[in-house]
């Protein structure tokens, strides 16, 4: 009854083609708005900055990476650290070797740098399909890591191999290094994962969405009636990593500030990711932020719950964490195979009738 | 040119110069690829018949060996006191062998039968979450300290001329062998095993044939236990029980892609290639880079190989509709 | 399912409010101590006992003093496994409550919390690990890494070996092999043992084993093919065990395969059962649990069944060295409380706390560690270049016998190298040395 959408004409082409064409979105996107811009820098704590707003931020956009290629376009890729650690290293070698340049360029400039390298790996994609795509992401993964540790130019020749950023600023707000304030970082964060989202949203929305759409549906339909795949896929893997290598740089340069690249964007990050994605829902870029913002909060909030609450010692309740998580998964995987997305979906069905059942 | 000569001259050189060398690598790569093969084996019989890729193959591997320490030495579940009494390493092992059954009834009932017909991402997944319900499990049950196991296999070394081989990695192959020589009669000329093949094959095709799906599924994850039993005290017994245990499965991922998900001969031909192909590389190549090649030099063997047969050497040839 | 869903919701909304107002205030008389340990994880076996001896070792403190001169010690700990991200996490939630000091407890989390400390104030001791440069104190006034460093210890294990092949001088052409863990920890020692290896003349092959060791066939053949005189490793976890075997199963001898100081613990050599004979490890601390300390940790901890794990356990490696590490600490608060007149040192006062660290032969009786050599950090100096000592291990009586003196380390080799470390990073990082007077 809330939510009907009687009543609201669209008088042009623009309106109609909307992101949010229901009002009522539109409201609820606007007071999301204000509680991310102005309620959060109010009402949070340094820790709440630190640990849950910006990792979110930063792995809703990996996510939204990893959804273009997988959810979007049907290749499933294990790669996605991998990939992260090439943002990370290209920022840090960029922002060293040119100190001058904007920091926003910067972060651009790294995704481009890991739009090529993701290229370059999703060739085998022509002839690899499936789980063996998959598992063959895998030796991105791997080389990738061992590359970045083993050559040490990459790491500008520290004996310790991690590479820490250097202060940066924007409009003159310190943004990196150990000074930047955790709101301004926050803030920063916040205002570039929109405008990266936007984009995408549309991306995935106009014809070059459709064509990996197409491919993921019925790859061999589609080159029947005039679709590339291999360019479609190509294109897929290139935009995907530039999302993804954006996250990793931000992720070095304004959340963990120094980084041991082998550790840091490990296998366990691409299995984060994809878990990310799954849950929140293949497919849909709603399901990459809500999907962040679940596996990222639930291990803290399980601890908090744990420790805090309950009074259980840490080390039990990391095992029961391990336990909870696990077995939160399948239940959801039970429950909603297609994710929070779908979820929410159905919950938007049921309320443009309500209070009525049907 | 220099860079030539050093890339591809001087390793082969090398090879041709010390040819006891080179076959005490290949013999040793051979010997790995077998214990990597046990792992991928867990894996392919669990594709084969479910469609399932069990990414917890590992954990399996890990919770088995466990378990298996756990009652060799007395302890009581979920203290850390040794108070019970100590068992004799085979009945240890056919006592394991009844937990991992328990084991596979509970994934069976609680895991499988609610997603049944999903995709297979979505299976997949739900191997991801139940490892990391049976590492939790695991470690709360049993605790997170090293563990040492020793079943009595003989270690030490023989030399045959200049080549030093090692009586462990003999035992191994001789346990992998045996294993796959059961297997591979349990699944040709038993009942079962035909039954299992038509699972395997179609799955709706079986029910209606009248193969109860859920007995076959159970009987599966069963035997997968058992494999990854097997490779749990292989792998445990080289390096102490303990989590990294679990990281195994991902050692034999490329065997996997490369053999084929669906062959059981495929797994350990796999695995020989992978294990001699790391090996050679990491001894002649991997000075030239400062050496650890082998992790990502094992999957880009395996791509490779995809490249020309995109479903694994002896993998089921994919046949896509329209 | 309504259930399970409602279930859900309620779990959520607690996890929020309590994360939300996670404040809990700690009293204003009570020093608080947190603990960044890794019970969980690839490396619990090493971080069990290790959690353990910290514990324990306050524990006693508040039993036996009733504090450090009668001020409580509230003891924290927050579960890592070993994992860099959740230790920055740890962190971040417990710098709230004010501690007098972290103790990162390992080397990703220390490299993540030395920009940190710049801003935060609190000092980091990292005993042992974490950036060996920060021993460079003007540009690292927060980070302590007393008694000992990485390259200190590659200099210490050269000396050793030196000492057993009859003087430096019949180092030349001797053929050294360093397996290391591909990671940053495992590379700390390689430039100082490159230099080492220029300056006496011996061969030096570096091995890296990749993360995290399982499977080291390739390793071994080549070092089976270079039949090297001694082999120095700086392992970490099942690389460690798997090392040991495979240096067992070939027949190397393990006398002449010396481990760091973390590869030379029991969980190394266990699993290896008797094969593992005869292996060294270095150390800086006396292996062994008959010490008065131990004797106090007994009668004030464990017998009041206040102890973290089993008394039998006491005598490991890493729990000796879990206590010596608070060891430190309590010795720093006693220094800041002494100067500043205060109950509860802060962060600064801390800080001065590390920085006149000054433990005299007298002091280690009194702690209960008699026979360790004296320790004095001083304000540019913050490892001390206190001497490693190393160990053999007994397979039949399972225990780690003292097989040397302390051995010096080599300061005018490492320091230079150290401070030219220190100025590159400040130099990235725009940091002004402070002045050491």
């Amino acid at each position: 009854m809330l939510y009907r959408e009687s009543g609201q004409f669209k008088t042009s082409y623009s309106a109609d083609q909307a992101i949010f064409p229901i009002r009522q979105d539109n409201w609820a996107m606007v007071v999301f708005l204000l509680v991310a811009f102005i309620a959060v820098p109010y009402f949070g704590t340094e820790y709440f900055f630190q640990a849950i707003m910006i990792p979110v931020l930063i792995f809703a956009l990996a996510a939204t990476g990893l959804n273009i290629l997988t959810g979007y376009c049907g290749q499933l890729s294990l790669g996605t650290g991998g990939f992260m650690a090439v943002g990370a290293v290209a920022c840090y070698k960029l922002t060293t070797g040119f100190p001058e340049m904007n920091f926003v360029l910067v972060l651009l400039l790294s995704g481009i740098i890991t739009a090529g390298v993701g290229l370059l790996f999703g060739i085998p994609s022509l002839r690899i399909k499936g789980f063996y795509l998959a598992v063959a992401t895998l030796a991105a993964q791997f080389f990738l890591s061992w590359l970045f540790n083993k050559v040490a130019w990459f790491q500008n020749y520290t004996p310790s191999g991690t590479i820490t950023m250097p202060p940066r600023e924007v409009f003159g707000i310190a943004v990196t290094g150990a000074n930047a304030d955790a709101m301004d970082r926050y803030l920063f964060c916040l205002v570039f994962v929109l405008i990266l989202a936007m984009a995408a949203k549309n991306l995935v929305r106009g014809p070059i969405g459709r064509s990996w759409m197409a491919i993921r549906d019925m790859d061999i339909a589609a080159e029947l009636i005039g679709f590339r795949p291999f360019q479609t896929k190509l294109m897929a893997f290139s935009v995907s990593s530039f999302y993804v290598g954006v996250a990793g740089a931000m992720a070095l340069s304004l959340w963990l500030g120094s980084v041991e690249t082998a550790e840091a964007f490990d296998i366990n990050v691409s299995f984060q990711v994809l878990f990310m994605i799954i849950i929140g829902g293949l497919g849909s870029m709603m399901g990459s932020f809500v999907g962040a913002a679940f596996i990222i909060l639930m291990p803290i909030v399980l601890t908090n719950v744990m420790v805090g609450s309950l009074g259980m010692q840490a080390v039990t309740a990391k095992h029961f964490e391990f336990m909870f998580f696990g077995g939160l998964i399948i239940f959801f995987l039970i429950v909603e195979p297609h994710g929070i997305a779908r979820l929410w979906q159905i919950a938007k069905e049921k309320l443009r009738i309500w209070p009525f059942p049907h | 040119m220099e860079f030539l000569n050093l890339v591809l001259v001087a390793p082969i050189v090398d090879m041709i110069e010390y040819p006891s060398f080179f076959i005490e690598v290949v013999f040793g790569g051979l010997m790995s690829g077998v214990m990597y093969s046990l792992v991928a084996l867990g894996f392919v019989l669990i594709f084969k018949a479910s469609g399932v890729f069990n990414f917890s193959q590992g954990v399996f591997a890990l919770f088995a060996a466990l378990t298996l320490v756990g009652l060799m030495t007395g302890t009581v579940p979920f203290t850390l006191n040794k108070s019970l009494p100590e068992l004799p390493a085979w009945v240890a092992i056919i006592l394991t062998f009844i937990v991992m059954i328990g084991l596979a009834i509970a994934v069976e009932r609680i895991v499988l039968r609610p997603l049944v017909n999903q995709d297979h991402i979505i299976m997949f997944m739900s191997t991801i979450g139940l490892a990391f319900v049976l590492e939790g499990l695991g470690d709360t049950i049993w605790g997170s300290e090293v563990k040492a196991l020793d079943v009595g296999i003989p270690t030490g070394n023989f030399l045959i001329g200049e080549i030093q081989i090692q009586i462990f990695d003999l035992w191994a192959a001789g346990i992998a062998a045996f294993l796959v020589v059961v297997l591979a009669v349990f699944f040709q000329y038993t009942r079962t095993g035909r039954a299992l093949r038509a699972v395997a094959d179609d799955h709706q095709a079986a029910l209606s044939v009248g193969i109860p799906l859920k007995n076959i599924w159970i009987i599966v994850w069963s035997v997968a236990g058992l494999v990854a039993l097997v490779a749990g005290i292989m792998w445990g017994s080289k390096s102490g029980v303990q989590f990294s245990l679990s990281l195994i499965a991902l050692k034999a991922l490329p065997v996997l892609i490369l053999g084929g998900f669906t062959s059981v001969p495929g797994a350990i031909v796999g695995g020989l290639i992978i294990g001699v192909g790391e090996k050679v590389a990491e001894v002649y190549w991997g000075p030239l880079v400062d050496g650890a090649i082998e992790n990502w030099f094992a999957y880009v063997l395996a791509l490779v190989f995809l490249l020309f047969r995109p479903q694994g050497l002896f993998g089921d040839k994919i046949i896509e509709r329209v | 399912m309504n259930i399970k869903r409602l279930g859900i919701g309620v779990l959520t909304g607690l996890g929020l409010t309590t994360m939300v107002a996670t404040e809990i205030a700690i009293a204003a008389d009570q020093i608080f101590v947190p603990g960044l340990v890794y019970r969980t994880g690839p490396y619990a076996p090493n971080g069990i006992p290790f959690a353990n001896g910290m514990q324990d070792y306050l524990t006693l403190i508040n039993e036996r003093d009733g504090g450090i001169n009668g001020v409580k010690i509230v003891h924290e700990e927050c579960e890592t496994g070993y994992n860099t991200k959740v230790g920055v996490e740890c962190y971040e939630k417990l710098k709230s409550k004010k501690p007098v000091t972290v103790i990162p407890n390992s080397t990703g989390i220390t490299y993540q919390l030395i920009p940190k400390s710049y801003k935060d104030n609190i000092p980091l001791l990292t005993m042992g690990y974490g950036r060996t440069s920060a021993a460079v104190g003007s540009v690292f006034p927060w980070v302590f890494n007393f008694p000992a460093t990485y390259w200190s210890q590659a200099t210490a294990v050269i000396s050793y070996i030196a000492g057993k092949e009859g003087g430096l001088a019949s180092l030349k052409g001797k053929k050294i092999v360093h397996i290391y863990h591909n990671s940053a920890y495992g590379k700390e020692a390689n430039p100082t043992l490159k230099v080492m290896a220029e300056k006496f003349g011996f061969n030096l092959t570096l091995l890296a084993v990749d993360h995290p060791g399982q499977e080291q066939k390739a390793t071994w053949l080549q070092i089976r093919r270079k039949k090297p005189d001694w082999i120095f490793m700086s392992g970490w976890g099942v690389m460690n065990q798997v090392a040991v075997k495979e240096a067992a199963a070939q027949g190397f001898p393990m006398d002449k395969f010396i481990g760091n100081w973390w590869s030379g613990s029991e969980n190394d050599v266990i699993p290896a059962g008797s094969k593992a004979d005869g292996y060294i490890a270095a150390t800086f601390h006396t292996p062994g649990g008959g010490t008065k300390l131990h004797a106090d940790i007994k009668k004030y901890v464990y017998d009041k069944g206040l102890g973290g794990g089993d008394l039998s356990r006491t005598g490991e490696v890493l729990y000796i060295r879990g206590m010596l590490n608070h060891v430190f600490v309590v010795e720093a608060v006693r220094n800041a409380q002494k100067h500043f007149n205060v109950k509860v040192p802060n962060g600064a006062q801390m800080q001065w706390g590390y920085e006149n660290t000054n433990v005299t032969s007298a002091d280690w009786e009194r702690i209960g560690l008699p026979g360790y050599p004296p320790i004095k950090v001083s304000c540019n100096d913050h490892e001390g270049g206190h001497p490693v000592l190393f160990q053999q291990w007994n397979a039949s009586a399972k225990t780690w016998k003292v097989v040397s003196d302390w051995v010096p380390v080599m300061k005018d080799l490492v320091r230079p190298l150290m401070e030219a470390d220190a100025a590159k990073f400040a130099k990235e990082n725009n940091i002004t040395p402070k002045s050491c007077s």
